[in-house]
């Protein structure tokens, strides 16, 4: 008799495990590879020699930088209106009670709901109505949509674990509205606004559908990367691009994760 | 002297629900006061009412000669001991008592002394530097006094406060809150559901029912001369009399109030009530046995030392009792 349960699991079980993981992370690899590629036409395999002269090449292109910047300004700024509007939203439905509660906490989730190309679409007619042209400010807004729904999703969670006493007892003991914000609210949401507003920023940050339907003549760092895909030109470029950008975010990520794996879930994070 | 906290025809309306319904009461200053009555009796209300949580849809609220509607919370000189405790979870326990002091721009090393002056008030000093999560109930509550009284409240208000203790600490913690509340000299307002609680601390008793108060008086008039059929059923369950029973007693009255340990089985004397009726049921509560005797399809409890035999169920027995132990009520 085997009484050891805790014995590895069948064969035919553990090759389509490590099949599946591999499926979705080699291609990644493969991205990190060709970044170092001596070949910048096309992508063959395997890449005839490998080299470091793409970071260099990277550094000296303005349009990268370009697209960067503008895309770590509207991540920014859309995640900073998220987090104000998100945690009064959550404050407001999790605090206190009022008609059309459930109908509020729902609209403000629907965007996350609805495909992206239907946010973009409706938001680009409604701007084209109120003659707003298309500018970095649009982005902002398109974006700000769907970065409300991650940080509200976070902070009502943790709004629901903050009973309502301990804002009656702040007060009881002399503190106003804003010394309880500060002293009792915040230090008790804090850690759900980080993950959510990193979160937030990471989704803005390769969000591409919405960009494109909102964006003018600008170009974020996803759509260019989308360009230069259509238009090769110095190919492991992208790349390059590609991985330090997953490099820098993955981090964030990860202490997100960190930050609120006890009891808290990351809703809308599918995005 | 000006009364601590004055109620005058204060109403606590939630659409239909009359939460609160006209109460007027009077606490004096230096008075230990209860707030006695089952769940949803207004009590609580009242308290969240002195305490500026809520605001009274009618009536005046006055706490030590100042009108206390529309003051929020945070400018009332009033404190309040949570039923949850609500200590802060991302404070250590000194932080937690030193709040009040912070809020209000007191210096840190001032706070800090103040804080755990306080902390030694309530006998945990030296815990200041752990975190509420690390503390038992029973040193929470203490620490919710503790953070309470540390801000020198003109009247500290006590939500249930020891609702969530075991039997043994609740005791222990009665008899330090009343001793506390003598050596403050603070008026203490107290909210319980328990009416040995409130009979055992309380100088003054306030029974609610439906948002009003059913009678206010001393533990010893509560219990001994209930005024209507709730307080006599809600404080200690006393027997009620009815009308039909009075007279067969020769006395006129709606109803009278009879307390079951009050009552002897067997032989009465000349100077002494009897009435006559058939056991239905009797259990053993250690101290006293509890005997169901129906007199004329009207169920009396009769709270018997168990050091005495008792009858066996469906014997007819005849109950004693003392003219001066049946106290007549003016409602039924």
């Amino acid at each position: 008799m085997r009484s050891d349960r805790s014995t590895s699991a069948p064969l035919g079980l553990k090759i389509a495990a490590i099949g599946g993981l591999a499926f979705l992370h080699i291609p990644i690899l493969l991205i990190f590879l060709y970044a170092f590629t001596t070949e910048e036409k096309s992508y063959q395999f395997p890449p005839p020699g490998l080299t470091l002269q793409w970071f260099a090449v990277t550094w000296n292109r303005p349009d990268v930088w370009e697209a960067l910047t503008l895309s770590v300004k509207v991540a920014t700024i859309a995640t900073g209106i998220a987090l104000v509007l998100g945690t009064l939203c959550a404050a407001a439905v999790s605090q206190t009670q009022f008609f059309g509660r459930e109908t509020i906490s729902l609209l403000v989730i629907l965007p996350i709901a609805l495909p992206g190309i239907i946010t973009g679409i409706a938001l680009r007619s409604a701007f084209s109505m109120a003659d707003i042209p298309f500018s970095f400010w649009t982005i902002v807004l398109g974006h700000a949509t769907f970065c409300i729904v991650v940080v509200y999703n976070n902070a009502v969670a943790r709004f629901r674990r903050v009973s309502g006493s301990l804002i009656e007892a702040s007060m009881d003991l002399g503190a106003d509205g804003f010394q309880t914000f500060r002293y009792v609210i915040l230090p008790n949401i804090g850690t759900a606004l980080l993950a959510g507003g990193m979160l937030a920023f990471a989704l803005s940050f390769d969000e591409v559908i919405v960009t494109t339907f909102t964006g003018g003549q600008q170009s974020t760092l996803p759509i260019w990367m989308l360009e230069e895909l259509i238009r090769p030109r110095q190919r492991p470029v992208t790349n390059v691009v590609a991985m330090v950008v997953m490099l820098v975010t993955f981090l964030p990520i990860l202490a997100a994760y960190y930050l609120t794996r006890d009891g808290d879930q990351i809703a809308g994070a599918g995005k | 002297m000006t009364a601590a906290v004055l109620f005058e025809n204060v109403s606590r309306h939630f659409g239909a629900v009359k939460a609160v319904d006209a109460v007027n009461l009077e606490i004096a200053e230096g008075e230990f006061f209860a707030m006695l009555g089952p769940s949803g009796s207004g009590k609580t209300t009242c308290l969240r009412l002195m305490a500026g949580f809520e605001q009274p849809t009618g009536g005046h609220i006055e706490i030590f000669g100042e009108t206390a509607e529309g003051v929020p919370p945070y400018r009332r000189s009033v404190n309040t001991v949570f039923q949850d405790y609500a200590l802060f979870p991302h404070l250590s326990i000194l932080d937690n008592v030193a709040y009040g002091l912070m809020v209000k721009g007191v210096g840190k090393d001032e706070r800090r002394k103040a804080a755990e002056d306080a902390l030694a008030m309530v006998k945990l000093p030296g815990y200041g530097q752990r975190r509420p999560g690390q503390l038992s109930g029973g040193q929470r509550q203490r620490v919710a006094l503790a953070r309470a009284l540390v801000n020198k409240p003109k009247v500290l208000l006590l939500d249930e406060p020891l609702g969530a203790l075991d039997l043994k600490l609740r005791e222990q913690m009665q008899e330090e809150l009343k001793s506390l509340q003598k050596s403050l000299g603070i008026t203490f307002v107290f909210v319980t559901h328990d009416q040995g609680e409130a009979l055992s601390m309380a100088d003054r008793i306030a029974v609610f029912n439906d948002g009003k108060i059913q009678q206010l008086g001393s533990p010893e008039d509560i219990y001994k001369r209930p005024q209507t059929r709730f307080v006599a059923d809600f404080v200690g369950s006393s027997n009620v009399l009815s009308s039909a029973l009075c007279a067969k007693l020769g006395l006129s009255a709606k109803a009278a109030s009879l307390r079951p340990e009050a009552i002897a089985i067997g032989a009465s004397s000349v100077e002494q009530l009897s009435l006559t009726g058939r056991v239905t049921a009797r259990s053993f509560l250690g101290a006293v046995n509890r005997v169901t005797v129906d007199c004329d399809g009207e169920k009396i409890i009769v709270a018997y030392p168990a050091a005495l035999p008792v009858p066996d169920t469906s014997a007819t027995v005849t109950l004693a009792f003392s003219r001066n132990d049946l106290h007549l009520m003016e409602e039924a």
